[in-house]
């Protein structure tokens, strides 16, 4: 997974609350076999209608969603996630995220950003009012920057850790190459193979 | 103090032990399928990474795979997706693979053990829950996610909190015509779907000791619908006969080597699980489920139960609602539960023995009107040593249908379904609402059950044929 460190971009404001994973990306999109090609499912019942936010021209290319409370809930599908980033999404903010929607960004590298709604609310005037506005966020320093809004975030360690240095959990477990190539080195001989040399 | 079974092969695969974090396990063996592998190769796709150890890795289709017309097209647009996923991700990371048509293709759980790939003291993972089955070789195997799969594909290792231990002992001699299905349904309805949460659990005693490879297969399997994700049974001669000579098996001085290890894997006597259940072989009847979990049955000879007799309210309401589903009334004989179609089947008893017992029954009699009898051999070497037994004549001139191999019926994701409302006596594992096709009733049973069912139209076991007479005059 990609390290997050600090990301620059347009937002999209969605002014909802209670996003369900459903609508992040609807059932019948997990039949696919990939991970990726997700990008359509996104909001898809939403994006039927022409002037949902997400298909206005000048919201095209944006990469940071700002959401209301509670965005992520229901089922644990890790595919909300997929469908986020697939399309562009490298964070999301909210005042509220469901737990195993949380937990299933991390693993993934997208950055879940918890704010208070009042700055929340600031920043939806803001790109509402002006499209072209960019949002940082920083997570080395923990902080979300705009024109006029300078707001810390709280993110624990151990995550902010995997994020900045991009370790999901299989490259947590790589870092012990040494103990693995140990052991294996140190198996008998007569463990079964699948494939004789 | 002494150690348990799963303790020692636990024990003998940690890679990294560290305070705080939970041991990370070194996998000897893993198991792939359609079904649950293919985000786990993009995931590795997308981070440019390779499957570690293509020599611990084997694929084989069995979920989606028709029972007919294996030849033909593939109709289900997603079915044949998963396998053309499989078949690509395969050839691209280069995974051995055992497709439709291969000899060696069938039910995962199966393939592994035949090929003599499970072996005592390994440690076996797969995206799929009845990964238990391989426990009957002291093996310690057991079910993961598919973010799971990508993790051993990637670096063949998993971090796990280590689980209890639970003894489960069997004493005492099966009576005839009970079997090891009868058993674990048995011990499934004393501990409960949940009681064996959190548990590895070992099945011992000498009810055990006795049973084969293929019976203790039938056992390990359904550790998890008692919520177990793992159970384990100690290697002893009946193990190293049937691993003997197999394909993956070890030869020469690997063999010698190997039987030391293995000799070692019993549980010392003073180790100490951490929950203990004790059953008496002998008290045990043939067995058949009359509700929607594996945990809701009783013996053939009861009568379906009245939900009012449960002193816990949701079990009670789980049992009202049970019945509603599968169309039963309280007080009901479970012999008079009549059946549309029986299933002989699944990595529970699609096994050859499992074959045998079935066909051994059908000699000379004929699956009664009305009903319809699905034999769906677990894997195609399974079905080769059947027809070379000459079983599958005695399946078709009884009147039932002798299929190609795979899960078939015991999920239904091919087209081998219960019609809404339609009643299987099934060899299967999970009587859940829907399992067997939308709106389908299943009674778990064992193959002998099974059989017995098919031949008297209604839920019976191997001694209520005695009356009727066979063609063949045995
Ligand atoms: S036979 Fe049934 S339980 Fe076994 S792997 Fe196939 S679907 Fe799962």
């Amino acid at each position: 997974m990609e390290a997050f460190t600090t990301h620059t971009g347009r937002a999209v404001p969605l002014r909802r609350s209670n996003v369900d994973t459903d609508q992040i990306i609807p059932a019948h999109w997990l039949k696919k076999v990939t991970r990726d090609g997700f990008e359509d499912g996104l909001f898809e019942a939403w994006r039927k209608d022409s002037e949902f936010i997400l298909n206005r021209p000048e919201r095209q290319g944006a990469s940071v969603l700002v959401a209301g409370p509670d965005f992520g809930t229901g089922s644990s599908r890790e595919h909300a996630v997929w469908a986020l980033q697939n399309y562009g999404f490298q964070t999301v903010i909210s005042s509220r995220f469901a737990d195993i929607f949380r937990g299933n960004s991390l693993k993934n590298g997208l950055l879940t950003v918890v704010l208070p709604q009042e700055t929340v609310d600031a920043l939806w005037e803001l790109t509402e009012a002006d499209p072209t506005a960019e949002v940082t966020v920083d997570l080395e320093r923990r902080k979300v920057l705009a024109a006029g809004i300078d707001a810390d975030f709280e993110l624990d360690e151990n995550a902010r850790w995997r994020l900045l240095n991009g370790l999901d959990d299989i490259s947590l477990t790589l870092q012990n190459e040494g103990d693995i190539a140990a052991y294996e080195a140190a198996r008998p001989a007569h463990k079964p193979r699948t494939i004789t040399a | 103090m002494g150690r348990t079974l799963a303790e020692k092969v636990w024990d003998d695969h940690v890679v990294r032990r560290a305070e705080g974090e939970p041991d990370l396990l070194f996998i000897d063996l893993h198991l792939l399928h359609e079904v649950t592998s293919p985000q786990a190769f993009d995931g590795l796709r997308q981070n440019g990474r390779q499957v570690r150890r293509l020599d611990l890795t084997i694929a084989t289709e069995d979920h989606n795979t028709p029972t007919l017309d294996i030849d033909k097209p593939i109709a289900d647009p997603v079915s044949r997706a998963q396998l053309e996923t499989l078949r690509k991700n395969c050839a691209e990371f280069g995974v051995r693979l055992h497709p439709l048509g291969d000899v060696e293709q069938g039910v995962v759980h199966v393939v592994g053990p035949q090929l003599g790939l499970t072996q005592p003291g390994t440690t076996v993972v797969c995206g799929d829950s009845h990964t238990s089955t391989h426990g009957a070789f002291g093996a310690l195997a057991f079910g993961i996610g598919t973010s799971q799969v990508e993790h051993v594909l990637a670096t063949q290792t998993l971090p796990l909190a280590r689980p209890k231990t639970m003894a489960i002992t069997v004493d005492g001699e099966l009576p005839e015509d009970v079997t090891a299905k009868d058993l674990i349904l048995a011990i499934i309805a004393k501990i409960g779907t949940g009681g064996g949460q959190g548990y590895i659990l070992e099945y011992r005693g000498s009810a055990i000791e006795k049973l084969s490879m293929e019976a203790r297969m039938t056992i390990c399997n359904m550790s998890i619908e008692a919520g177990a994700r793992a159970g384990m049974i100690a290697p002893d001669e009946t193990t190293f006969a049937y691993l003997k000579g197999r394909d993956h098996a070890p030869e020469g001085e690997d063999w010698d080597a190997a039987v030391a290890y293995w000799s070692t894997l019993r549980s010392d006597e003073d180790a100490v699980f951490d929950a203990e259940v004790v059953i008496d072989a002998a008290s045990l009847a043939p067995f058949v489920t009359w509700g929607t979990n594996p945990g809701q049955g009783a013996p053939l000879s009861a009568n379906v139960p009245d939900p009012a007799s449960y002193e816990d309210a949701s079990e009670r309401l789980a049992a009202e609602k049970a019945l509603e589903y599968m169309g039963l009334t309280a007080g009901q004989p479970l012999r008079d539960i009549k059946v549309d179609t029986v299933f002989v089947g699944s990595c529970t008893n699609g096994r050859i023995e499992d074959l045998r017992n079935a066909a051994g029954l059908l000699e000379g009699r004929k699956v009664a009107d009305g009903v319809r009898m699905l034999v769906v051999p677990g894997s195609v070497r399974v079905a080769l040593q059947a027809v070379e037994e000459g079983l599958d004549k005695v399946f078709k001139e009884a009147g039932a249908e002798w299929r190609h191999a795979g899960c078939s019926m015991c999920l239904g994701m091919n087209p081998d379904q219960l019609a809404p409302g339609e009643r299987s006596a099934s060899t299967s594992n999970r009587n859940f609402e829907g399992r067997q096709g939308k709106g389908g009733r299943t009674h778990l049973v064992s193959p002998q059950v099974a059989a017995a069912t098919a031949v008297l139209g209604h839920l019976a076991s191997p001694a209520d044929l005695s009356d009727v007479a066979t063609t063949a005059g045995v």
